[in-house]
């Protein structure tokens, strides 16, 4: 209040900032609305309570947590239709759809991501049809589409991978240039694409191809429904450097695909992609696994030992530790006022863009300490009795890479948040028009 | 759920903004340095006009008993505009020494003076984190003495609180017998710490005999939000006037922030920086609200974002050239409150072993 009528006068010489009243305007301030209120409130506390009496009664009939590498099963199948009859997943997707049906309602998704990973129990599926391409049907599909494929997505019937790079179009992805023609009501597809991510299980794939070669770059690209039983797609699974074959090479020769299977308009696919990319980006800046992952190098430190004294007592590592704490909790208090701007519609700016590259490299800070910490048992990966963890720092520290440059590396970050968030100048587009 | 600053609180920090901004333009603050005092006059009675000495102490002492996070937003306006005033001491560590150790008559006594703008306060408890040199102040008989290094907001001061060992104390006006001040001119010239040195003086102790035990903490932990604060608000523009400058300046027919060696370099300054932001607001909200969590958070927050200040100090005057590195630029204004923020009431390594210590994962030394 106090402040309002400070403004309201107008302060702009020193001279006419009326700071006699500002003492006793001072009080007038209502100082009764807290300004943060951490608590959820009463009615948001007897959700949770509701959620943790499902955990409690349910829990033995969920899979075990953690993201399959590998189709859903019939018992992930269950546990989602379960997860989803109850609105703990899925939960804003209309109920047409095989959703919940609920009104939005973040801190409701906040209490339920909090619970069932307080209980460490399965939240559900996820992945990148979940994840990326319902959300991008429900604001570009059309009905017939958003009927066929939401609710099999959801369910876990249909599993989704993701065609957009290519070999000679990653960072630069509208420069992409598998093609298309249309031939009696299909488009015929010939190219390739790379890092396909789970294409040797996927059942279907949302592509990206250039279907319109005379338009601009951004203009030519058309988003594109594909089933992956279609005749002339081969998945090569390219082995990564975890050495799994987490994502392939999927060859395009003379694939049809019913025209109908384009989302939004022929030439719009790099918009209707943008849809799907904004929800890449703000799948990644989850503090809570960082959290974790704190919680889990304490107890390394705290249980191993070198020369026979815990490795906590070693304040090299201990230092690493705390250092990587205090981004952490950084981070977590960043999110939360993320957060409160969705709540409030407010545009956070260059605060939500750093996300990316801030909790990706932060991260892999974590998961070098750990294996650090460990030192050489560090280093092994598999068939030893000394193993830790099943070798998964090993394996999560490589992935953390993957994380890193998947998704828009750093560099890629980096363009992104002193264009947008400080208004430098773009990068010139030296292939413009190509 | 709601994580941000309220309404009142922008208005809050809008206002204190514009204040210090219209006041401290580069010219004058170069000028306020330049006399090495730590202290300007006209900059201080704005504060006490605007009842900012008191903004934490309670109405029945004349204050206007907001909050911590309130203190911070106001100690963040300061750290932007290198505001060359005792309000770390006055403002935040007196009040909170007095309010959580001392006696009745002891706030009676120096609370109302405070807040009224009346009694600048320079605080001591640097031997209470480490001792360096041997100094520390002793109490015996009634009789303090002993030095106090880098007391804060020392050189302005009318009033002292010095720690003496663990547990107490002492009050010692500036005026007092025995008490000699000697500034210690570190590279910041927008603030004055001293060395008090007491001889025999007549004490007052803070919640008598062994009373201070709790009151030292909490100075401490009131103290370095303080300094996490200022340093967020001078860090911050730091990273402004680089992107501004690099902007307008023009290097092989380009505005050098078109190169992506520039992009980047500011792009990891707001990355490092930004969600320290955050954090400090929570360590001041715990202060107050979350008292379990104040001290883990506090530490966390000022190792953290010493860290990232470093960075954005030095890259912001990279970003600058050779400009960021004279005098004329008056970027090293800011570079100086940053690094010396830093320094103060601990570093990071010191007050990351604290924060260790804290969560029970080691011992105390
Ligand atoms: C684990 C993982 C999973 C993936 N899953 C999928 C998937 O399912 N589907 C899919 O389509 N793709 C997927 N990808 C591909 C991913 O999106 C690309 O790898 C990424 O966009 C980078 O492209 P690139 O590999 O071609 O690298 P490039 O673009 O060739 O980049 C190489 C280097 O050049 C830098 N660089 C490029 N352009 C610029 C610039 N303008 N400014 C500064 N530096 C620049 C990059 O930062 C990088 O350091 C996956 C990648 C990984 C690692």
């Amino acid at each position: 209040m106090l402040f309002v009528m400070l403004c309201g006068i107008g302060i702009n010489a020193v001279d006419c900032w009326p700071l006699r009243c500002a003492k006793t305007l001072i009080k007038i301030c209502n100082r009764e609305e807290g300004p943060m209120d951490l608590s959820y409130g009463p009615e948001y506390e007897d959700f949770r309570s509701e959620v943790r009496t499902f955990i409690e009664k349910n829990k033995e009939k969920a899979p075990a947590p953690g993201m399959g590498m590998q189709h859903p099963g019939q018992r992930e199948q269950e546990w989602q239709r379960l997860l989803i009859e109850n609105g703990y997943t899925c939960r804003t997707i209309p109920r047409e759809y095989g959703g919940y049906g609920a009104e939005p309602d973040i801190l409701k998704t906040v209490i339920i991501q909090e619970e069932f990973t307080r209980a460490n129990v399965n939240s559900g599926l996820s992945g990148q049809g979940i994840a990326m391409l319902v959300p991008t049907l429900l604001e570009r599909g059309t009905e017939e589409q958003k009927k066929k494929f939401i609710e099999p997505t959801i369910t876990g019937e249909i599993y989704w991978c993701q065609g957009y790079s290519e070999p000679g179009s990653g960072s630069d992805l509208a420069s992409l240039r598998t093609n298309a023609y249309v031939e009696d009501g299909n488009f015929v597809i010939n190219g390739q694409k790379i890092w396909t991510s789970s294409a040797h299980f996927a059942d279907w794939c949302f592509i990206l191809v250039r279907t319109e070669p005379d338009a601009p770059k951004h203009e030519g690209i058309s988003y594109i429904l594909m089933d992956m039983q279609t005749p002339g797609i081969e998945v090569r699974p390219l082995v990564t450097m975890t050495g799994a074959a987490e994502f392939n090479e999927t060859f395009l020769t003379d694939v049809r695909v019913p025209v109908e299977n384009v989302v939004g308009e022929r030439g719009e696919g790099w918009k209707v992609a943008n849809t799907t990319l904004k929800h890449e980006r703000g799948m990644l800046g989850d503090p809570s696994q960082a959290m974790g992952r704190v919680e889990s190098i304490v107890r390394i430190l705290e249980s191993e030992t070198m020369d026979g004294k815990r490795l906590m007592d070693n304040p090299h590592y201990r230092d690493r530790l705390v250092a990587a704490q205090a981004k952490v909790h950084a981070l977590k208090y960043h999110s939360m006022r993320l957060l409160t701007c969705t709540l409030k519609n407010e545009d956070p700016g260059v605060s939500r863009l750093i996300v990316k590259y801030f909790g990706t490299t932060l991260s892999r800070e974590l998961s070098d300490i750990a294996l650090d910490a460990l030192g050489e048992i560090g280093s092994l990966y598999s068939g030893s009795k000394h193993l830790r963890s099943h070798g998964s720092w090993q394996w999560r520290n490589m992935f953390d890479l993957g994380l890193i440059i998947g998704g828009g590396t750093s560099q890629i970050q980096k363009n992104i948040i002193s264009e947008r968030g400080l208004g430098m100048p773009r990068e010139p587009k030296v292939a413009e028009g190509k | 759920m709601e994580f941000g600053l309220s309404e009142d609180q922008r208005l809050l920090e809008d206002s204190v903004r514009r204040f210090t901004g219209d006041l401290l333009p580069l010219e004058r603050i170069r000028e306020l340095a330049a006399e090495k005092t730590g202290f300007s006059e006209e900059i201080w009675q704005g504060l006490v006009d605007l009842a900012a000495p008191g903004v934490i102490i309670p109405e029945e002492y004349g204050g206007a008993e907001f909050k911590m996070l309130d203190a911070m937003i106001i100690q963040e306006a300061l750290g932007r505009t290198c505001a060359p005033v005792p309000y770390t001491g006055t403002a935040i560590m007196a009040p909170v020494a007095l309010l959580s150790g001392g006696t009745d008559e002891q706030k009676e006594e120096w609370l109302p003076q405070i807040a009224a703008g009346d009694c600048k306060v320079g605080v001591g408890v640097t031997e209470n984190i480490n001792i360096r040199e041997g100094k520390g102040i002793t109490v015996s008989g009634g009789k303090a003495s002993g030095d106090a290094l880098f007391v804060i907001d020392g050189g302005p001061a009318d009033l002292y609180i010095l720690a003496a060992g663990k547990d107490n104390m002492v009050i010692v006006p500036r005026d007092a017998a025995g008490v000699s001040v000697e500034p210690l001119t570190t590279i910041d010239y927008t603030r004055m710490t001293c060395e008090v040195t007491l001889d025999n003086v007549e004490a007052d102790l803070l919640g008598g005999e062994g009373g201070a035990g709790d009151a030292i903490t909490q100075t401490i932990m009131a103290g370095r939000l303080a300094l996490a604060a200022d340093l967020l608000g001078a860090a911050d523009v730091m990273i402004e006037k680089a992107v501004e400058y690099a902007l307008e300046r023009k290097q092989f027919d380009r505005v050098i922030g078109s190169y992506q060696a520039v992009k980047h370099m500011c792009a990891e300054m707001v990355t490092e920086l930004d969600p320290y932001r955050s954090l400090v607001w929570y360590a001041a909200h715990a202060f107050d609200e979350v008292p379990e969590e104040a001290h883990v958070s506090t530490l966390l927050a000022k190792a953290g974002i010493s860290e990232a200040g470093r960075f954005v100090a030095r890259t912001a005057t990279e970003v600058h050239g050779g400009m960021g590195f004279t005098d004329l630029m008056g970027l090293h204004y800011w570079y100086k409150r940053v690094n010396v923020d830093r320094q103060l009431l601990g570093g990071a390594e010191v007050l990351r072993e604290e924060a260790a210590v804290a969560q029970g994962w080691i011992k105390a030394a």
